[in-house]
């Protein structure tokens, strides 16, 4: 238990809680959206937003956030163009964002640092990286909350929810900002690679069990939590990474609740 | 005073035109049906109405207001024709679904307080599905859902409710009772437009019916009228 009274794994299971509660949060409303290819799209925008901030010298998290919303909005935009295919958008955004993250990739001199945003990493979170993620995992947090009865009409219904007023364009506009920022800062320990599984998977879980939105969104949040302490805990012993950690350990709940539910 | 005005509007996509100088009108505690075969633009004209297309000529007023600047969405509620096409897996009780018919009384950011959960539940009750209310939505018949998206429509207390094919995909039984649930709610003081292919089921219910040509004229005639016509055209064509 020694490792835990160390600074440097105090402060990544401080990011890691932040992130597990803010990652099924958006990851719920992209499921239920049925959006699910996003979060990879973004997510690869945000490896790209790395990889420039690792060439540059630059703090990649923020070089991350930025391009990553970017190429949400870009989604955004591509997707009125085509308003019936408008999973392209995510396909073009997605094969950018590769492109550039592997031309790239080739001038960063420190790859352990790369390496460390593909699958997550334990021990590399600084001081300004944990104070950029905890405010702005709670300004995402407000924002859910203040968007909650918005989000799940949009989910539900989207031209109900326009035909009672609802700021539809807006409110898209704002979430998908939102999941750009929550991708690029969750990189920092679960990693691009498997964020979105992050995303996708305690709201899978979540989803066999539940019968509300409101006991949907919670479990969903309550299972990212358990998956990411598991997770870190058998990394700080093991030596593993923790991205992959964290999400085999999800994926092993979700087969046990779907054997269980069969019966 | 008319609720809703529509005159001479037509509307075309840029290779077919589906509506030709449409003109009517409906006052307060009117129940409209909307007819035609497939394709003769009857969900047409009802998002031309919500302001969902734009009509290529002609104008349409909601309670005196053109309906590109309608924003008072208080007074209008609509069940759409997909409303029972979502995924049944939704995490969503009953109650969770008619409380967002609330959202034109809330707006943005405002919380639910214990008046909505009151609200919510006379809506149920007036629909008889208040026993549900825990109920998973995607656990219940069609009929039942249609249910609960009209006590959705009602939980705002709108002056005109709008639905575009309601008894589509729900068994025969359910149909019925549902038209007499909406003859029970117009007989209450709510104005109704309603779009369906299945007029007989509803006729005797609604005062208005509004039938839309294959050339795309429209023609508004009342109940009776044509109930008298209906039963002429059989007349002539067992003839």
């Amino acid at each position: 238990m020694e490792i835990f009274t160390l600074a440097f794994m105090q402060r990544a299971i401080a990011v890691a809680l932040f992130i597990s509660v803010i990652t099924p949060l958006i990851g719920n409303i992209i499921v239920l959206k049925r959006l699910s290819t996003i979060g990879d799209a973004l997510s690869h925008a945000g490896l790209a937003g790395v990889t420039i901030g690792l060439c540059l010298s630059f703090s990649p998290v923020i070089t991350a956030i930025v391009f990553s919303v970017l190429s949400a909005i870009t989604i955004e935009y591509i997707r009125r163009s085509f308003p019936n295919y408008s999973e392209m958008a995510t396909a073009v955004v997605l094969s950018f964002a590769v492109g550039i993250a592997a031309v790239f990739s080739g001038f960063v001199k420190n790859s352990a640092g790369f390496n460390s945003f593909l699958f997550g990493s334990i021990v590399a979170i600084s001081n300004f990286e944990l104070i950029t993620v905890i405010v702005l995992s709670i300004a995402v947090m407000i924002i859910m909350i203040l968007l909650y009865k918005e989000l799940f009409y949009i989910a539900f219904d989207e031209e109900g929810a326009y035909l009672s007023g609802v700021p539809v364009r807006s409110v898209n506009l704002i979430f998908t900002i939102l999941t750009a920022i929550v991708v690029s800062i969750a990189a920092r320990t679960v990693g691009s690679l498997v964020i979105s599984s992050l995303m996708i998977i305690p709201v899978a879980c979540a989803m066999l069990i539940s019968k509300s939105y409101l006991q949907n969104t919670v479990l969903s949040v309550m299972f990212a939590i358990l998956f990411t302490l598991a997770g870190l805990i058998l990394t700080a012993f093991y030596d593993l990474k923790p991205g992959g950690t964290i999400v085999l350990i999800g994926i092993c709940v979700l087969i046990v609740i779907l054997m269980v539910r069969k019966r | 005073m008319s609720i809703l005005e529509v005159k001479d509007v037509s509307f075309s996509y840029p290779d077919k035109s589906i509506l030709h100088r449409i003109s009517f009108s409906i006052s307060c505690g009117d129940f409209l049906c909307v007819v035609g075969t497939n394709g003769t633009g009857k969900s047409t004209l009802l998002k031309l109405i919500l302001n969902r297309l734009t009509p290529t000529e002609g104008s349409i007023r909601l309670f005196g207001t053109p309906s590109s600047q309608f924003r008072d969405f208080r007074k209008i509620a609509y069940v759409s024709q997909k409303a029972t096409a979502f995924n049944k897996d939704f995490p969503a009780t009953v109650e969770e679904i008619v409380s967002l018919g609330l959202y034109a009384d809330k707006g943005l950011f405002k919380r639910y307080n214990s008046n909505d959960k009151k609200k919510v539940y006379e809506a149920l009750d007036r629909v008889g599905m208040a026993e549900y209310a825990r109920k998973k939505i995607g656990n219940l018949s069609g009929g039942q859902q249609q249910r609960v998206f009209i006590a959705k429509a009602l939980a705002a207390s709108p002056d005109i409710i709008f639905l575009d094919e309601p008894t589509v995909g729900i068994d025969i039984k359910a149909v019925d009772s549902i038209c007499c649930l909406l003859g029970e709610l117009n007989a209450g003081g709510i104005t109704i437009v309603m779009v369906t292919h299945d007029v007989s089921s509803v006729i005797y219910h609604s005062n208005k019916v509004l039938i839309l040509s294959e050339d795309g004229s429209g023609e508004l005639l009342s109940s009776q009228e044509f109930t008298g016509r209906s039963f002429t055209n059989l007349h002539h064509h067992h003839h």
